[in-house]
């Protein structure tokens, strides 16, 4: 295809709203697979993160969209249009990595305006757009600092406002907090939802291995797990019913308990379990109210319990041994041991909080113990 | 701090003096006094003059001094030119054509110059491509003999420099040539000129080569100043060899101030 024809493409292409598409999109390096036959739908205003260990694939997927690895098999679409052979800087895409990648022999209103110049913006309009994407970090008045005179989180914004200036329809971003410390990394964070409250039709994808940013900004999140794609959804979703143990664990911490299903619950969508201590043997005289379906009575199954949602009741519950008390400020975090499982408990902070050694009642609502894989379709 | 003892320090600074005085300096002090010098029969130089500069600096003498320049110049650009593109595509190839690349510019470093001379006699000397007898033998040589020192600076360079920044320009829309000019020779640029310093010093020095190779209408500075020093005149030679040494020194610091530039932008 001409040069021409291209940009008559790519012209067209802009004006559809931009999803991202993966279709079984694989990449290996070296007869090592770094990323394995991922599918997935970004949708267009979207903001997806993309959140995994170390090596799990996450920022080999964003790089594919860059255009910065070739897929060994499997098709990228941005905005409905096959963009897997196109070469990165004909994608349109702004992306923001970990290090920034500030040039750092330029001023920062030359590093904004790179973009500009490469996509051959008419040259009285470059100084505004500039001023415009600056302002939009906050970074105006450092136009004509160098990148080295910049702090770690100054840098970033410009980083940002390089990658806004050319006014991309896709914003890939890989990791671009985990250089900062938790104070500017909180506030980064607050900046980077305000940006898209005020640019809704920006798609974001965002690499990160961080819970807290994801939960934080995403609409939805892709789980990553050696190279796959383990499991998508709303962040409500995922942390109210992981589909497995891992991204119960990866996604905000939980007590996984295994339990045997003894019949069904108090209420329709309940089931009644009891919990099997470490030997096999059920362990709770009391059934647990569980929510979940598609297990049948007597088999076994782990349920999920969240920390914080876990209550030191009266006298009802489950009866465990207090291990451990941390005070963290605003909750008193309780190591119990129920049934030979060691249970992670937040409660609000206790005024007479119990001492090791002690016996409480843990209750939790049947809502809130839910069994893994079984909350959720697709 | 390596040695932590402030005597221990003085007595190895000391020592230093001593040792480096009389093998690095006295030798270039000794032609300088003997470039000023109209006899040296004793232990100390006499009839002091400036006559032997007056002669290096007209004549056949200016010829040898500007045919060197020209020479260290051309080769130099030449050999920055190949050596930085040969050092890009080798850091952008193949495990396999980097091996080719780099044993092939090491190469010209491994033989002695002599050996490069003759080749390059023995292959230019019959026509399609007959360059004996012509200046352009001359910076040939140069050429091929600097070449792997541009490659090597480059190449090492080329290696630490993070992709991010060139996969960021892409990503901003920069073609693979702006990327080239905006981005990654900028970046590379105090190695760049790192390269062009050491490639001129090494070019305004070269003699075993261009002995075999050089006409009489092409003649270099270190030509000149064996063929003086050959036939006994060693003030001339010296104040020559001066001239040799403050020519290259001058290109040198005039090139490093691009560098302290390029290096605190």
């Amino acid at each position: 295809m001409t040069a021409l024809a291209d940009s008559a493409v790519e012209a067209a292409a802009a004006e559809q709203p931009a999803g991202i598409r993966f279709e079984d999109v694989t990449v290996s390096y070296h007869g090592t697979t770094v990323l394995d036959g991922l599918t997935l739908d970004v949708r267009p205003g979207e903001v997806m993160a993309l959140l995994g260990p170390s090596g799990s694939g996450k920022t080999t997927a964003l790089r594919s969209v860059a255009g910065f690895v070739e897929p060994e098999r499997g098709r990228i679409h941005l905005a409905g249009r096959d963009i897997t052979e196109l070469p990165p800087h004909r994608r349109g895409i702004g992306m923001v990595v970990q290090s920034y990648a500030l040039f750092p022999h330029m001023r920062v209103d030359q590093n904004v305006a790179f973009g500009l110049q490469a996509q051959r913006v008419p040259r009285a309009e470059i100084p505004a757009r500039v001023a415009d994407a600056l302002g939009k970090v906050g970074m105006a008045d450092y136009a004509r600092r160098h990148p080295r005179e910049l702090s770690g989180g100054q840098q970033q914004r410009v980083a940002i406002a390089r990658a806004l200036a050319i006014r991309p329809r896709v914003l890939l971003l890989d990791e671009p907090l985990s250089a900062l410390d938790a104070q500017l990394r909180t506030g980064m964070l607050a900046e980077l939802a305000r940006l898209h409250r005020e640019l809704p039709e920006l798609t974001i994808l965002y690499v990160t291995h961080d819970q807290i940013e994801a939960l934080t900004l995403a609409d939805r999140i892709g789980v990553m797990r050696d190279a796959k794609l383990v499991d998508c959804g709303t962040a409500e979703e995922l942390y109210r019913a992981p589909r497995d143990e891992f991204v119960a664990r990866f996604l905000g911490g939980a007590n996984l308990l295994p339990v045997r299903i003894v019949g069904d619950g108090p209420r329709a969508g309940t089931l009644a379990a009891a919990l099997v201590g470490p030997d096999g043997v059920d362990a709770s005289a009391e059934p647990l109210a569980v929510t979940g379906g598609g297990v049948a009575a007597g088999e076994r199954a782990l349920v999920c319990v969240r920390p914080h949602l876990l209550r030191l009741a009266g006298d009802a519950g489950l009866p465990g041994t207090v291990v451990e008390v941390q005070w963290r400020g605003a909750v008193h975090r309780l190591t119990v041991d129920v049934a030979g499982h060691a249970v992670t408990v937040d409660a609000p902070e206790l005024k007479a909080p119990p001492a090791p050694g002690e016996t409480v009642r843990l209750s939790v609502a049947a809502e809130d113990a839910v069994l893994l894989g079984s909350g959720r379709r697709g | 701090m390596l040695v932590p003892s402030r005597t221990a320090r003085r007595v190895i600074h000391l020592l230093f003096l001593v040792a480096f005085v009389p093998v690095f300096a006295l030798p270039f002090a000794v032609i300088v006094v003997a470039s000023f010098a109209g006899a040296w029969s004793g232990a100390l130089p006499s009839h002091p003059t400036l006559g032997n500069y007056a002669a290096a600096t007209s004549g056949d003498s200016l010829h040898a001094l500007l045919t060197s320049l020209i020479t260290a110049v051309a080769a130099s650009l030449i050999a920055l030119t190949v050596g930085t593109w040969a050092a890009l595509a080798a850091d952008a190839a193949g495990r396999g054509l980097r091996r080719v690349l780099d044993g092939a510019f090491v190469l010209p470093v491994a033989v002695p110059s002599v050996v490069v001379g003759l080749g390059l006699l023995v292959a230019f000397s019959k026509p399609p491509l007959l360059l004996n007898g012509t200046p352009a033998i001359v910076i040939a040589a140069h050429t091929v003999l600097v070449t792997a020192f541009a490659y090597q600076s480059v190449r090492a360079a080329a290696t630490r420099l993070d992709p991010a920044f060139a996969q960021a320009a892409a990503g901003l829309g920069a073609t693979p040539l702006r990327v080239l000019l905006r981005i990654r020779l900028p970046l590379l640029l105090p190695s760049l000129t790192a390269a062009a310093g050491l490639c001129f010093a090494l070019s305004m020095g070269e003699l075993s080569a261009t002995m075999m190779l050089y006409p009489p209408s092409w003649t270099p500075l270190p030509i000149r100043i064996f063929a003086l020093t050959d036939r006994g005149s060693l003030f001339s030679g010296a104040a020559l060899a001066v001239l040799l040494m403050a020519a290259t020194l001058a290109v040198l610091l005039a090139v490093g101030r691009i560098r302290t530039r390029a290096d605190h932008r």
